[in-house]
Formats: structure tokens, C-alpha cells, sequence
């Protein structure tokens, strides 16, 4: 099992938010975790990252059998462990080749590789900025930014692709796209699916998950996994809202609102 | 100014006037500063008379300067006075004769430049760049003279330029900066030892960079550097200073002056990157860095740009300035100045517009991290006189860590309404979710910090020269080293 997280408990400032997480993750799965606001969902992939503010208080996280929880955030990177930000960060006056050839042979030194020179990186580069449909130029451009959001989220998908992560976390990937975007994305994300690698869905709405069609759906509320099925699960959820798994409706964000 | 009054005393006392004897074969000067100690600078150096008695006229205004207010205390740096009494102002390098070339350099000296990687030799040669090594105040090599005297530059020691180029020094040097300007010029114009001299002729377009590495050594020697360099009409040159300093208990005080003068349609380009001793982490033995700069555009269409990365010294206190006194000229400042630890910047520049239609850009970075304290401090003036004259300033900070301050401090005096003067400042803070999103994509958290810290500084690495940028980036990112905890 690749990921392996066990009665996973998690604070912020004294603050509960993850109350016990059980999930299990093979390689060349794709899994869902949904949600509604406040679930724990964004936590839940900041902390798996490395993300400092979070106490784990109670359980146990492995990645390849290694104790991840351990590991400090870059050595998680190095190991194959990618998150896509929810809100990608700025790095003003950077260019995204400068930090992306930085970023690729760090990994690459990692695993034992040889850094990939200029020229390598560029052909590299090329290919995959294809597969989520970016132009050349944007190698240039500093990191994130004045990015429009999805040249926001297309620059996570590319940095996937170049980064070739063991296993992928999309946090949100999906907010902020317009359909087109939507389902540019979609395919990028679609095309690194791979029988070793496994990847993380976490979002808020099902329509991602007509495009990315996961092997298990997950829903989260109140730090707890509360139903875990197939494909079919988010359709559910997309039919009927949370508030039938939940017990509570939503109404504050948007969601059809259903009848608990 | 206690120490300034103790040495105006000892002179009016003459306790020294008869007192001390003229060592010419000594090495090293006694502790102090009299007239008479001038006398045997002078004497040592051979100079004519012209540059002793320039030198007693600049003795003269900085006791007057100490005696009356002491040192400038309007700068935001805090320092416990310097005793001027107890520095020795003449060392030279143990060796009697001078060497001719690099073989007959002392191998130890060159061994030092080693460590410090700067192989004389090798890296000129590679580089293309003439390097005239200033090591404790005496020229000890210079190479690539040949080169630059087939196209007639001028580059030597400043000792040389006064032995051989008389002329040209007695009409240039404090042309720039009087020996009156401000204390710690005068006491450099009364107690220079060397430096460099740089001359291109008219319509000359320097063949390389000109380099020189000044570096301090011997304890308790004040360094008193002197840079002359005149562009005539049409000549262009791009001249590069680094510096770095060992490890050293005492604080040490540096105060050198570098004059430009750049006439009509010359071109300098002045490159430093400073490294000097920032002190320990409790800010101990570092060097006081208190050095005059500037330049005069004094034909039309000229232009003097100074970049600086400074990274060392305990006290920076800095203005690299530039007199548009032509019509038509530019002068532009680019600046980084980094503090951490306890170490105190304050530098900035004045650009000082007189002739029609002149232009200046300042672009300044400040990074502080630890308990640094930075500030910028600039002058904007535009003369009456300057019809059309523009200016565009920019100063950005850079805070990492909670404990350090960044301080801006722009003075801006416009008396011609046809003028433009824009100032633009911002302030921001290495986010965390900056250095976890760099981490989260395998990096570690000071390559994180170092490439935050570069992008922000890229608008003034871009103006150095290709090898002194590289050098900047590696300095940063060594001089920031655990800034982040």
C-alpha cells in the first residue's frame, strides 16, 4: 500500500480538525475525498505535505512503508509525495523554468537521477506544458505571478507532470475553472494517471469526477471519513447533497441542499 | 567628539610634534594621527609636494570637523566611538622592494587570494579581467598593464598614478569629493595610502573590466582606499570592486573615497560587491564600513551608474551619488544591501540634478534578516536650472524574521516645475507559504529562502556583470544562511 493512514488526529491551535482519518491508498488508484466546507478536506492534504501548523496529535501516516509524518515537507517532495495548491503560491521576479529546474533536480538528485541540463529540461518542458495546453512564453513568467486562476491550476498540473510524482494530492483543483479550463485539466490529470503512481482528489463538487473518474469516492465531515464507495458515491452526493451522509444540511456555500 | 578633541590635544599639546621620529624604513606606523604622521605617509610614498600639502589641508578640516561636531551622527546606525588615536594609518607588506610580476609576489599572499578564490593569475587570465590587488593599503601585484597601455587606459596603483601621472592627479583628485565634504572623506584625504587609478582617453572604449580586490589584514590598520577614475570624451569603462575580510576581534574602521568623473559623452559603469567581516552573530569584530562615493557627469550625455551588493561589514554607511551636471546625463544607483544578524546598513544614494533634460533611476533592495537594521536613505535634487530633468526611485525591503527593521528615508528637493520625479517604496515579508510551497516541490528551506531572496534582487543582479552576479547569488545565499529557523 503506498499511503497508509491510520486513526489519524490533527490539531490547529488547540483546535480538533481531523478526528480519527482511516484511508488507504495503492498505487494506480485514483481515490476522491469530498466534503463540505470545514470537513477537513484542505487540511487533511496540507498536513499529508508537511505543512508545519498542524499538530498530529493521536495516529499514524506511512508513505511506502516509511513513517511519513517524520519526514520534513521537502523530503516528502523528494520521496514523491505532490501537492497541487489549492491557492498556488507567488514567488515574485522567479521564473517558473528557474524553480521548476530547481524543484525537478532536486527530486532527480533525490532518486538517484542526473540532472536534467538546460537543454534537457527545456525539451522536457515543452512536452508537458502541451498536455494542459501552455505556451512556450510562460516559462518566463515569474512563478504564479498575475496568473488568471486557471493558469494558476494548469502551472500545478504541468509542475505534476514534470515533477512525476509516487503520488499526486489535487486539493481544490477544480475551483476557479471555468468548464474548458475544467476539463483541460481534467485530461492533463488524466494522462499521469499511471499503474505505479496514485492520486488524490480532494474537491468540493462532483463535476471534476466526471472527467477524472475515480476507483473510490471518500466523504469527509467532521475530521471523520464518513462513507467511503465507488465512482457512483459522488453522484450521489452530487444528486443529493451532503446533508443525507452528514446528517446536516448545507445551504452556505452553494450546494443544492438536500433533504437530510 | 571625544577622540576628535583628544587628537586636536595631542597636536595643539605637541606631544607629538617633536615627539616622534620619522621611521622611513619602519613598516608599520605608530598608532596615531598627528601632522606629522601625514608627513611620513607622504614621505614613504614619495610624493610630491602638491600631495602633501593636500593632504595637510584635509588634516586640518577633519579636526576642525572633529572638534567641532565629531562624526556625522545623523545616520541610523548605532557604534561606540572610534579612537582614532589608537589606529596605525601606513602598513605596508613585509617585503622591501616591490615585486615586478606575480613570481616574485610572496606565496603566502598569494595563497590568502587562494582561499579567498581569487586566483590572481589564473582567473584574470580567464576572465579577462586586469586585477589590481590592493592588499593592506600597497599595490602587491598588477597585471595587464600592457594591454590597456596599447590603447592608452591608464590603470595602476594609486602610489604609481602619483608617481607617473602627477598631472592627472592634481587635476582631478577631490574634484569630486572636496577634502572638506564630510569627516570621514577628509580624514581618507589626509591619510590615504593607495587605491586606484583609472584613466581612459577620449573616444576609448575600455577593452576589459577592471577589477580590484581590496582586502584588510593586518589588525588594527585603518583602510584608507582611494579610487580616482576619469572617463574622457567618448570613453567608456566598467570597473568592478569586490572585497571580502578574515575573521577579526576588533572592530575596524574603513573609510575609502572613490571619485568618477565622466565627461561629455563618457560612460562609467561602477560594480561592487562587498563582503567585509559583518561581526559575529552577537555582532563582534565586525568592519565599520564608511565610505564616500561619487561620481560627476560633468560633460553632456554622460553617464555613471554604481551597482552594489552589500553584504558584509557591521556598519554600511554608503551614498553612492551622482552630479548631472551636464545636459543630457544619466546616473543611475542599483542596490541590494543585505543585514542579519546585528549588522546596520544604512545606505541609499543622491542624484543631484543641474544640467537640462538629465535623467537618474534608483532601484534599491533591502533585505534584513536577525536583528538587522536596514535603511535606504536618498537625496533627489533638482537644481533650478535643470529643465526637464526626470527621476524614477524605487525602494523595496525585504523583512525575514520578526526582529529586523527596514527604515526608508527619501529626501526629495525639486526647485524646477518642468521636472519628474516618481518614488515608489514597498515593504514585504518572506511568507511562509512561500518557503513551504518551494519546500513542498523538493527544495530545501534555505534554497527556498535564497531563491526568494534572488528573484527579489534580480532587477539589480541583472545590471552586474555576468561573473560578479553569479558571485552576488552565492554570497546571499551565504550570508542568509539560517536567517529562517
Amino acid at each position: 500500500m503506498l499511503l497508509r493512514i491510520h486513526d489519524l488526529h490533527a490539531e490547529i491551535d488547540g483546535k480538533p480538525i481531523l478526528r480519527g482519518i482511516d484511508l488507504e491508498v495503492g498505487a494506480g488508484e485514483v481515490h476522491a475525498v469530498m466534503g463540505p466546507n470545514g470537513s477537513g478536506k484542505s487540511t487533511l492534504a496540507q498536513l499529508l505535505a508537511g505543512r508545519e501548523v498542524y499538530t498530529v496529535t493521536r495516529g499514524e501516516v506511512t508513505f511506502d512503508g516509511k513513517n511519513l509524518l517524520e519526514m520534513p515537507a521537502d523530503l516528502r517532495a523528494r520521496e514523491g509525495l505532490f501537492l497541487s495548491f489549492q491557492y498556488p503560491i507567488e514567488l515574485p521576479g522567479i521564473a517558473n523554468s528557474y524553480f521548476l529546474k530547481a524543484a525537478v533536480n532536486a527530486v532527480r538528485r533525490h532518486r538517484g537521477l542526473s540532472e536534467l541540463d538546460a537543454v534537457d529540461f527545456l525539451v522536457a518542458a515543452r512536452a508537458k506544458m502541451k498536455l494542459v495546453g501552455l505556451r512556450e512564453d510562460f516559462l518566463h513568467r515569474s512563478v504564479n505571478e498575475g496568473f488568471s486562476g486557471g493558469e494558476k491550476k494548469r502551472n500545478e498540473i504541468f509542475q505534476m507532470a514534470m515533477l512525476e510524482p509516487r503520488l499526486a494530492i489535487l486539493d481544490e483543483t477544480d475551483s476557479g475553472l471555468d468548464v474548458d479550463a475544467l476539463r483541460t485539466v481534467a485530461e492533463g490529470v488524466n494522462s499521469l494517471r499511471s499503474p505505479d503512481r496514485a492520486i488524490v482528489v480532494i474537491t468540493h463538487y462532483q463535476r471534476l469526477l466526471d472527467y477524472i473518474v475515480p476507483d473510490k469516492t471518500h466523504v469527509l465531515a467532521g475530521g471523520r471519513i464518513v462513507r467511503s464507495g465507488g465512482a457512483e458515491l459522488a453522484r450521489e452526493v452530487e444528486e443529493r447533497g451532503y446533508g443525507w451522509i452528514t446528517g446536516a444540511t448545507e445551504s452556505s456555500d452553494g450546494m443544492p441542499v438536500a433533504a437530510a | 567628539m571625544s577622540s576628535g578633541t583628544q587628537a586636536k590635544d595631542l597636536v595643539d599639546d605637541g606631544e607629538y610634534k617633536w615627539g616622534f621620529v620619522t621611521d622611513i624604513e619602519s613598516d608599520v606606523a605608530p598608532a596615531g594621527l598627528s601632522e606629522d604622521i601625514i608627513r611620513f605617509i607622504s614621505a614613504k610614498k614619495n610624493e610630491p609636494e602638491f600631495m602633501l600639502e593636500w593632504r595637510l589641508k584635509a588634516f586640518r578640516a577633519w579636526l576642525k570637523m572633529a572638534a567641532e561636531e565629531g562624526e556625522p551622527d545623523w545616520a541610523h546606525v548605532k557604534f561606540t566611538p572610534i579612537d582614532y588615536q589608537a589606529i596605525s594609518y601606513y602598513a605596508a607588506p613585509k617585503k622591501k622592494d616591490g615585486p615586478k610580476s606575480l613570481d616574485e609576489v610572496d606565496p603566502e599572499l598569494l595563497a590568502t587570494f587562494e582561499k579567498l578564490g581569487i586566483p590572481l593569475a589564473e582567473r584574470a587570465i580567464l576572465a579577462g579581467v586586469a586585477v589590481d590587488a590592493v592588499f593592506d593599503s600597497v599595490s602587491v601585484a598588477t597585471t595587464f598593464k600592457e594591454k590597456l597601455a596599447e590603447v592608452g587606459v591608464i590603470f595602476c596603483s594609486f602610489s604609481d598614478a602619483v608617481q607617473h601621472h602627477p598631472e592627472l592627479v592634481r587635476k582631478y583628485l577631490g574634484s569630486v569629493v572636496p577634502v572638506a565634504d564630510n569627516f570621514f572623506a577628509a580624514l581618507n584625504s589626509a591619510v590615504f595610502t593607495d587605491g586606484s587609478f583609472c584613466y581612459i582617453p577620449p573616444g576609448v572604449r575600455c577593452p576589459m573590466e577592471l577589477s580590484t580586490y581590496f582586502r584588510i589584514n593586518t589588525a588594527n590598520t585603518g583602510q584608507f582606499e582611494r579610487t580616482l577614475i576619469v572617463a574622457d570624451e567618448g570613453a567608456y569603462v566598467s570597473y568592478l570592486e569586490g572585497c571580502t575580510a578574515p575573521k577579526r576581534d576588533e572592530n575596524q574602521l574603513h573609510a575609502a573615497v572613490v571619485e568618477l568623473v565622466a565627461h561629455e559623452r563618457a560612460q562609467i559603469k561602477y560594480s561592487t560587491v562587498q563582503n567585509w567581516y559583518p561581526g559575529d552573530k552577537e555582532g563582534r569584530g565586525g568592519i565599520y564600513n564608511f565610505v564616500t562615493k561619487r561620481g560627476k557627469c560633468a560633460g553632456a550625455h554622460s553617464k555613471i551608474s554604481w551597482t552594489q551588493v552589500e553584504t558584509g561589514s557591521s556598519i554600511t554607511w554608503k551614498y553612492p551619488s551622482v552630479i548631472l551636471q551636464g545636459d543630457d546625463s544619466v546616473g543611475e544607483f542599483y542596490s541590494v544591501a543585505v543585514t542579519n544578524n546585528h549588522q546596520q546598513a544604512d545606505t541609499g544614494t543622491k542624484m543631484l540634478h543641474i544640467g537640462k533634460n538629465t535623467s537618474s533611476t534608483i532601484v534599491s533592495k533591502g533585505i534584513s534578516a536577525g536583528q538587522g537594521q536596514n535603511s535606504y536613505r536618498g537625496l533627489v535634487y533638482v537644481a533650478p536650472g535643470a529643465e526637464g530633468a526626470r527621476n524614477y526611485s524605487q525602494c523595496d525591503s525585504l523583512l525575514i524574521g520578526d526582529k529586523c527593521g527596514a527604515h526608508t528615508f527619501p529626501y526629495i528637493d525639486v526647485r524646477n516645475p518642468t521636472s519628474q520625479v516618481e518614488h515608489e517604496a514597498s515593504t514585504s515579508r518572506i511568507g511562509e507559504d512561500q518557503i513551504f510551497y518551494c519546500r513542498q516541490r523538493g527544495l530545501t528551506q534555505e534554497d527556498a529562502v535564497s531563491l526568494i531572496v534572488n528573484g527579489f534582487c534580480k532587477q539589480v543582479f541583472r545590471e552586474l556583470p555576468m561573473e560578479f552576479a553569479v558571485e552576488a547569488q552565492k554570497l546571499l545565499s551565504v550570508t542568509l544562511e539560517g536567517a529562517v529557523g
